[in-house]
């Protein structure tokens, strides 16, 4: 400010330092609007840093952390670096792991320990906490006699699966749970190959997941689509009417709308009475815990994230283009094929991907509707977390959907208009 | 002669075809609207079993309703959690909404995208993480991480919906106040605020939604003490579900219709 009020007296130094500090002042202005904007920005993003982002960041760590064995059998570890695989065990190792089970002061961290082993190889539970409760053995000093004591207390040590395991999970951080989650394995070597078919089990749910999604979204396409263009076409004060329909299921509770569709697809409901009274069935059709109840009850959930995104888009679609062909000489409905319907595809495929998106993390609709086999990857990742207590696999799966939506998110920017806007 | 409402040119097809789109529309609209149109009368059945038709008349599951220990405590801890919830989710995306309407700056378009980031990931991911996180410091089956966690959930509606009611603003105004002597802030209290009010509210009624009908989140951070009435739902479709269930339904479809009302009439007023 006062640079400017005093200004020296010659013309053509005035203009050029007049120029030159208005323009530093314009900046000043400029960059102090700029952190102020960006200041306003922070509360929001530290609070979902601290309630959100963080938390995420830490599942994607799980998803490789395998800190059991690492963080126990830490000397045993490290006299395995170099084994072979292949033949006994060094006795480094044995005097190793029985310095390290002695150095675990609770019960139930061996207990920890004995369970991450067990996932690898079953006995393994009962191996290491028959050994932990035997310590300390008598006669050990030596790495020598540290294998005789042990292989005297349980013939198992002499067995190399074991050594396998701890071998593998020696390092605190481990690709096994995700190729578990894709369906392969690390073998003792180090190789990575398919697990057999016997074993096989989240490819399955990955494609029945994503085969659940295609059909609940192609079904939203082909209803939407057409209840779109029809509401397109109203008046405001009737597509107003129309709207209102729409959004109040949309506004329900999903658990409200569950509980309707429980009500009308048991076999005494309201849809089988139905189609037995038209006599389209003799006997009621099971609709509930199986996937056409859950499809049906997605669908309708579903439908209006379908719906408005096509709207929006039929609306903003000026009708003299179709006009034009009609005058042309097209028949209306070759007019609305070639000429109407390719405008609305960035409405169909933010529609599309909207629903998709959504539908992939469904856990609520297939869980209360759904039978066993009808359960997404959402179902897999809770019951990782709550029943089998295996937080690695639990945030492996999680992190597999997690990438799956992001990476259809990005496409879904590429045809939205907007950020996603309900309503 | 009567005249047709169809164009001169419209062959039958085209006229068939339209009729065919009118019946299909209906039909989806019936489709959409028949899971509440069939549960509310069942709320007032006196049988026991969920199932039409209906042979007399009672208000006996309300009775048991409002009688139930279980639904008072997760009608209360509904509006304990929602309205808190919708409290910091309405303050911090409004402030947020406003940065980021205001100019352009460096990395804007990454901070936007970690701000709505919440309406995208999948809900289930959402829960395991919180919960893992919660627990681990120590704050898992408490209503302080079930407010947060629905806070940050509903956060992102407020801030697209401010944002969107910010296009329309005009900036003028907030010049004309600075250029009068007015502080920024008594600016923004006085004049921006009043001016994209239905914005903001009808962002907090979408934040209120969200929490009032979230489940996933609550399963997983909420402990027997904490349930909300979806929790309390969830447990009651699963285990057993009775005519109180249809009842509950009925109450939450009327709450939900009357926020949808207000919200409605808010839109009326951006416009």
């Amino acid at each position: 400010m006062n640079a400017s009020a005093t200004l020296p007296h010659t013309q053509p130094v005035r203009t050029g330092l007049a120029r030159t500090t208005l323009l530093a002042q314009l900046r000043r202005v400029e960059r102090r609007k700029r952190l102020r904007a960006m200041a306003l920005t922070l509360p929001l993003l530290l609070f979902l840093a601290v309630t959100f982002l963080v938390p995420l960041g830490a599942l994607l760590m799980r998803a490789v952390e395998n800190p059991e064995v690492a963080g126990t059998l830490v000397r045993t570890g490290a006299a395995l670096q170099h084994w072979d695989r292949t033949s006994a065990p060094p006795d480094a190792a044995y005097a190793a792991i029985v310095q390290d089970l002695g150095a675990i002061p609770e019960t139930a961290q061996a207990g920890v320990l004995a369970r991450r082993l067990n996932t690898e190889i079953g006995g393994a539970r009962s191996l290491i906490m028959s050994t932990y409760r035997a310590l300390p053995l008598a006669n050990s000093a030596t790495p020598e006699q540290a294998r005789v004591a042990l292989l005297a207390l349980d013939p198992r040590w002499g067995e190399l699966p074991f050594w396998w395991a701890i071998a593998k999970n020696s390092s605190r951080w481990t690709p096994d749970y995700l190729l578990t989650a894709l369906d392969l394995k690390r073998d003792a070597q180090g190789h990575i190959g398919r697990v057999g078919a016997d074993e096989a089990a989240f490819s399955e749910i990955l494609v029945r997941t994503f085969y659940i999604s295609s059909v609940v979204t192609l079904v939203c396409i082909a209803l939407g689509y057409p209840l779109a263009y029809w509401l397109s076409t109203l008046n405001a004060r009737r597509a107003n009417l129309m709207m209102i329909l729409l959004l109040l299921p949309f506004w329900t509770s999903v658990l409200v709308r569950i509980a309707a569709w429980i009500v009308l697809l048991q076999s005494s409901g309201l849809v089988n009475r139905f189609l037995m009274f038209l006599g389209v069935i003799n006997e009621p059709l099971a609709l509930l815990f199986n996937r056409l109840g859950v499809i049906i009850a997605m669908v309708h959930i579903l439908l209006p994230f379908m719906v408005l995104p096509l709207y929006s888009v039929m609306k903003s679609i000026p009708n003299n283009y179709v006009k034009a062909a009609i005058s042309l000489g097209s028949p209306p409905f070759t007019a609305f094929l070639r000429v109407y319907v390719p405008q609305t595809f960035p409405g169909v495929a933010a529609g599309g991907l909207l629903v998709f998106i959504t539908a992939i993390g469904y856990y609520v609709t297939p869980a209360l509707l759904g039978g066993p086999g009808d359960q997404m990857l959402s179902y897999y990742v809770a019951q990782y977390t709550n029943v089998e207590v295996n937080w690695g696999m639990a945030c492996a799966l999680g992190s597999v959907l997690l990438t799956a939506t992001l990476v259809l998110y990005v496409f879904y920017r590429r045809f939205a208009k907007s950020e996603l806007s309900l309503g | 002669m009567k005249r047709s409402v169809f164009p001169v040119y419209y062959t039958w097809f085209d006229k068939l075809g339209w009729v065919g789109l009118r019946a299909l529309c209906g039909a989806v609209l019936f489709f959409l609207l028949l899971p509440i149109l069939v549960i509310i009368p069942l709320s007032f059945s006196d049988s026991s079993f969920l199932t039409y038709p209906i042979t007399g008349w009672s208000l006996r599951w309300y009775q048991e309703l409002f009688a139930s220990p279980d639904w008072a405590r997760a009608t209360r801890n509904s509006f304990i959690v929602a309205p808190l919830a919708t409290i910091i989710a309405t303050a911090l995306g409004t402030l947020a909404a406003v940065g980021l309407a205001r100019v352009q700056f460096f990395g804007k378009g990454l901070i936007t995208s970690l701000l709505i980031a919440p309406m995208v990931v999948p809900i289930v991911v959402v829960g395991v993480s919180t919960y893992l996180f919660f627990a681990r410091i120590g704050l898992s089956d408490s209503y302080t991480a079930l407010i947060l966690v629905h806070a940050a959930l509903g956060a992102p509606f407020v801030v697209t919906t401010v944002l969107a009611t910010l296009q329309g603003f005009n900036q003028n105004l907030v010049r004309a106040s600075l250029g009068l002597g007015v502080g920024p802030i008594q600016t923004f209290f006085r004049i921006t605020l009043p001016v994209i009010a239905p914005g903001v509210i009808s962002g907090g009624l979408f934040a209120f939604a969200t929490s009032f009908d979230e489940v996933v989140v609550t399963l997983f951070l909420a402990g027997p003490l904490q349930g909300t009435l979806p929790r309390q739902m969830f447990t009651g479709i699963r285990e057993n579900i009775s005519p109180t269930i249809a009842a509950v339904a009925t109450l939450l479809i009327l709450f939900t219709a009357s926020l949808m009302v207000v919200l409605e009439w808010l839109r009326g007023r951006v416009k």
